[in-house]
């Protein structure tokens, strides 16, 4: 497949495509800068890559090219993941992609934040994650880790002149004919909704122009829980890395550690015996339907349906008691570990986790009971929040958002990793793309992830959990203290870290809210060169102040619980 | 002949031996038992305000499988006293920005109009603190009073969200009030009197002499008064104005301590109020089955007080009774949207409301009363309200069953997504 | 009326009274301590932009004055409707009755024409 792809593109790009190269089942493709959006385009148009799932930036100081730009693209109904690379000198721009992809916007401006790569033509070039009085570029190799900045004035995302276009595109928007000036610049209330705000789950912003109760336009702000994890990965071993991945989506950490552990074994090149497989499918569907509980429940109070919050939390207290057992915490789960997990079942785990499987069903038909047939919840769901399938894809949905808008993906059927092709369940997808439509596919992925937790405990198959290599794994706790053999193995992990050899790899899985990814760059040391993280709700939440114009605050809230957005993930 | 003028008389007759009727401090002596009266009121609503703000915690416990306040005293019954004490000892904060006068004096309206109602409740036969000729209007009217303090409140914080909440339960509440008037009309049409007591004592202690059941038009008004009444209270599902996940709890964002505790304090008292209203108005009131109000005024002594507590007590189950049904409402439903609840009330219950006076109107001058087609109407009417009850549960059994049935049958399919659609 | 007027207005200074007694228990009760950042207005923790003294969404103005035109027609309707009991008994009820018809049928052509006009759409 990639053969045949290599060949179109240096039919179509000629000298232009510098190199490619097939590692670890990807294909990376290298290209002069000025080429970049032809050949993004053309990967789009012809080559059914309609996803730009990331743009990375990758900091190389002793290279004439300092920096390297990776595009991410991928098929939704191929396995089809296609890397483009370009590189650039200090101060160079790079050519956005802002007019193939929505979803370049943020991309682009988290790589100029944290970086400083200036991207040409791109329309609201800004810092995304760090304060916009920020000094440096954090993700810089000569930005010291412990340099902190003591930073406080919030940024106003609207000056007045951006008020005043606003009001003028709103009466236009109203009354096409007239001159655009029905509704005044000074009719609009300007209005922060968060960082503290009860329904803004987590520390998120938006900022609104209201007109009486209607949004009229809006724009978001990211970045009060930045603390930036990818700096801190660069300065830890692989292994360390494993505890910092349970803070980003921290409604579902096992998920999280799961795929983190993907990301480095493809780099390794390990595969893990197949007990670790089922139990990481069982604990991966069961922090799933944590997620989607967690949803769907504050999706719900925010509508103001608190019963059915509680009837979803007791369900997801329950679970967390299974997790709870196992790892020993509930949210610091850290549970995986590269090349296998911390350590096996506990006694007696089936019998609770079917027992809790049975309380999710009476939770979900309860609460589909009370909301499903509900006339406030349908007026206040159906049709709101909409996004159509070509915006959810320009913008770089995944997960349940996309699903929601009628496009299968699922990175468990197109990618199956931990053998998810062994396991019989169902994509659920909505039509709408509205409120609804996501409440409810959560609702349905919640039952296939039922489905599969229950045959993973049918087929649970006995041996060991951890590969048998003494490069990536810990000895035995015996072998440490009885032979010297064992104290060199635990010393050299430890103090050195894994050691994994040079490359360059994507793990990716299926999270909660779409498809979560680790991009791992390794030179061959302990600790990762870079370390990229594609957050699923980092895309999401750049569709939503687009989602949520022209529509009032209430359905700005009830779509901002849909869309479920994590603000640990979102800003790392 | 109520019962302050009663002991007032009994006052002065006992302690300063002149004759009620032509004394010249009569009206001081009343006034001094009225003001005695207010406060015995006052703590009465005290009283049952907190309690019910603690049954309401409880119940909702109860419906969200989760327990509820038990802390404080037995089964938590003094968790509302620890909460006003605990108030008590806040910080009573006015933002610098506030508009001063109208930030402190919202608390007092909000207060005065909840606790002004309470004078013409027909709590008892011959309890009333003010049985007053213009009874429902005076009700209309002093409810009213604490969309004004919401107001006030709402735009006295200069807070953007209060300002929300203010607007809203305004144009909500004005709203509300025309089908609630509407509903009441039909009320006093039947009752042919606006004093309070009159209402009750135009209606009977059994359920066919209530005005519920007078014909299907009461029966109507009584659902139409009840949503309005649960919408003008500011409860689930019109709770927009102090929608804490969507405005930050509206109005009453910028008030502490005290004065934040009146708010909802009002609200707590409110629900109590309009149960206590659609109790008296529909629902037969204090009516005791098989006495007639005559026989229980001339009783005397023990026997009179005995009778005023049956009757006391008669309304008060039937009040609190509505009051569950409140809550219940509230724990079950979702909240509407602002332009839903403004469609709601003019297009669907204003016009309703009308209809339904249209409606009485016109039996009143067909249908003359006692007559055997009235008896054979109040009969029918309880019959279909029974019927309305067997029938909504039978339908949600019903809905429960299907849906278990369709889950089952989805379950091992390809599919699980409910094909739920509005039509 | 008059009389009767009393006991209300007696319960409402009571009541008054009783919101002050509470007030000034807590403004002793409570601590005082000021703080600009605890009296500023709350914004979710942004500083608040702009006046909110604004001219504000005419809908509402909509709705006062619906309100007006037609909870006064309820409230004038009270009156009449005791009047109309009393000439139930005289025999003039149909008068009393096209009366008010010739008043109701304007108010519902007002409530008619609002509605087609598109008044009670929120949006």
């Amino acid at each position: 497949m990639s053969d045949r792809l290599v060949q179109a593109l240096r039919r179509e790009f000629g000298e232009t495509i510098l190199a490619t190269d097939d590692h670890c089942q990807d294909l990376h493709v290298r290209v002069a800068a000025d080429r970049l959006p032809a050949v993004l385009g053309y990967l789009k148009t012809r080559e059914d890559c309609t996803l730009l799932g990331d743009v990375i930036g990758i900091d190389y100081p002793e290279r004439a090219q300092r920096f390297e730009v990776v595009y991410y693209l991928r098929s939704l109904s191929l396995p089809r993941q296609v890397w483009v690379q370009v590189g650039v000198a200090e101060g160079e721009a790079v050519p956005s992609a802002t007019g193939l992809f929505r979803s370049a916007d943020w991309h682009e401006r988290e790589v100029y934040d944290l970086f400083g790569v200036p991207f040409a033509n791109h329309p609201d070039l800004r810092r995304i994650l760090c304060h916009h009085e920020f000094e440096g570029h954090a993700l810089r190799k000569d930005y010291p880790i412990e340099q902190g900045q003591e930073l406080g004035e919030p940024e106003k995302l609207y000056s007045d002149r951006d008020i005043a276009r606003a009001a003028h595109r709103a009466s236009l928007a109203r009354n096409p004919a007239g001159a655009g000036d029905e509704i005044h610049a000074t009719d609009l209330l300007t209005v922060n909704l968060g960082p503290s705000h009860p329904a803004m789950h987590g520390c998120l912003r938006a900022e609104v122009l209201l007109d009486g109760e209607t949004i009229v336009d809006a724009r978001a702000e990211i970045g009060y829980l930045h603390r930036c994890f990818e700096k801190e990965a660069e300065d830890h071993t692989w292994a360390q890395v494993m505890p910092y991945t349970d803070r980003l989506n921290y409604c579902s950490p096992l998920l999280n550690n799961v795929i983190y552990a993907l990301a480095v074994e493809k780099l390794l090149e390990i595969e893990v015996p197949p007990r670790c497989k089922a139990i990481r499918v069982i604990v991966s569907e069961l922090s799933r339907i944590i997620d989607h509980l967690v949803c769907v429940g504050t999706n719900l109070v925010d509508m103001g349906a608190l019963t059915m919050y509680w009837y979803t939390f007791n369900v997801r207290e329950a679970m967390y008691e299974i997790i709870e057992h196992l790892c020993g915490s509930r949210l610091t789960t850290n549970y995986a570990r590269i090349g296998g997990l911390s350590h096996d079942l506990y006694p007696g785990f089936e019998a609770e986790v079917r027992a809790k499987l049975a309380m999710l069903d009476e939770a979900v038909t309860e609460v589909v009971k009370l909301a499903a047939r509900n006339r406030i919840f349908l007026d206040r769901t159906l049709g709101i929040g909409a996004i159509s399938r070509d915006d959810a894809v320009s913008h770089g949905f995944t997960g349940p958002c996309l699903r929601a808008c009628g496009v299968a993906y699922d990175a468990r059927k197109l990618h199956p990793h931990l053998d998810y092709q062994e396991y019989d369940f169902d994509v659920p997808t909505g039509e709408d793309g509205d409120t609804h439509s996501r409440i409810m596919v959560r609702f349905a992925e919640m039952i296939q992830s039922k489905r599969i937790i229950e045959q993973a405990l049918r087929r649970l198959p006995a041996g060991p959990v951890n590969v048998d290599d003494p490069r990536v794994v810990l000895p035995p706790k015996e072998k440490v203290y009885g032979s010297i053999e064992g104290v060199m193995n635990q010393f050299k992990l430890i103090y050195e870290g894994i050691r994994v050899p040079a490359g360059t790899a994507y793990g990716f899985g299926e999270g909660g809210n779409g498809e979560l990814g680790f991009y791992c760059v390794a030179d061959g040391s302990g600790r990762p060169y870079r370390m990229k993280v594609r957050p699923p709700c980092f895309p999401v939440f750049g569709a939503y102040p687009r989602i949520i114009r022209g529509g009032m605050i209430s359905d700005a809230i009830a779509t901002l619980g849909s869309l479920n957005i994590i603000a640990g993930e979102l800003d790392r | 002949m109520n019962i302050i003028q009663h002991v007032a008389n009994l006052l002065i007759r006992s302690v300063f031996h002149a004759d009620p009727a032509s004394w010249p401090w009569t009206w001081l002596v009343q006034a001094v038992v009225i003001g005695i009266a207010a406060f015995l009121a006052f703590a009465f609503v005290a009283i049952f305000a907190g309690p019910v703000s603690w049954i309401e915690r409880r119940i909702a416990g109860r419906i969200q499988s989760r327990i509820g306040p038990n802390r404080v005293g037995p089964q938590g019954v003094l968790q509302w006293l620890a909460d006003g004490v605990k108030c008590w000892l806040k910080e009573d904060l006015v933002p610098a920005a506030a508009d001063r006068p109208l930030f402190l004096a919202a608390p007092y309206l909000v207060f005065t109009g909840m606790f002004g109602a309470f004078v013409v409740l027909p709590f008892g036969a011959q309890v009333v603190a003010a049985d007053l000729n213009v009874g429902i209007l005076y009700l209309l009217a002093i409810t009213s009073l604490v969309v004004v303090g919401l107001l006030m409140a709402g735009w006295g914080s200069n807070s953007k969200w209060a300002l929300f909440g203010g607007v809203r339960s305004a144009a909500q509440l004005v709203s509300y009030e025309v089908p609630s008037a509407f509903s009441l009309l039909c009320v006093v049409l039947l009752a042919g009197t606006l004093s309070t007591q009159g209402i009750v004592a135009a209606q009977g202690g059994w359920p066919w002499d209530w005005f519920i059941f007078r014909n299907p038009f009461m029966f109507a008004a009584f659902f139409l008064y009840f949503t309005a009444a649960i919408a003008e209270g500011n409860r689930t599902p019109f709770d927009l104005p102090e929608a804490e996940s969507e405005i930050v709890a509206g109005y009453n964002i910028e008030y502490s301590g005290m004065r934040f505790l009146f708010f909802l304090f009002a609200e707590w008292a409110n629900i109590w109020i309009m149960a206590a209203i659609s109790a008296f108005a529909f629902l037969g009131g204090w009516q005791i089955p098989g006495i007639a109000p005559e026989q229980i005024a001339a009783t005397k002594g023990w026997e009179f007080v005995g009778w005023q507590a049956l009757s006391w007590t008669i309304f008060l189950v039937k009040a609190t009774f509505l009051v569950f049904v409140v809550i219940q409402i509230r724990w079950t439903l979702p909240r509407l949207r602002v332009d839903q609840l403004m469609i709601t009330c003019w297009k669907y219950l204003v016009p309703l409301s009308m209809l339904m006076v249209l409606g009485v109107l016109v039996l009143l001058a067909l249908v003359p009363e006692g007559g055997g087609a009235d008896t054979i109407l109040r009969g029918a009417m309880v019959g279909l309200g029974l019927a309305v009850v067997l029938v909504s549960a039978l339908r949600v059994r019903r809905t429960f069953r299907v849906d278990r049935e369709h889950y089952r049958e989805m379950e091992g399919r390809d599919l699980w997504y409910p094909p739920y659609r509005l039509p | 009326m008059t009389a009767s007027a009393v006991p209300v207005l007696l319960v409402l200074l009571v009541a008054v009274l009783f919101a002050a007694l509470f007030l000034v228990l807590s403004y002793w009760l409570g601590p005082r301590r000021r703080d600009p950042l605890k009296e500023s207005p709350y914004e979710c923790g942004i500083p608040a932009r702009g006046t909110v003294q604004i001219r504000f969404f005419v809908r509402f103005f909509l709705v006062a004055l619906f309100f007006l035109i037609f909870d006064l027609e309820a409230v004038f309707l009270y009156p009449w409707v005791l009047v109309f009991r009393s000439s139930l008994e005289s025999g003039a009820a149909a008068f009393a009755l096209g009366e008010m018809g010739v008043f109701l049928a304007i108010l519902v052509t007002g409530f008619v024409y609002v509605w087609r006009k598109g008044g009670l759409e929120w949006q």
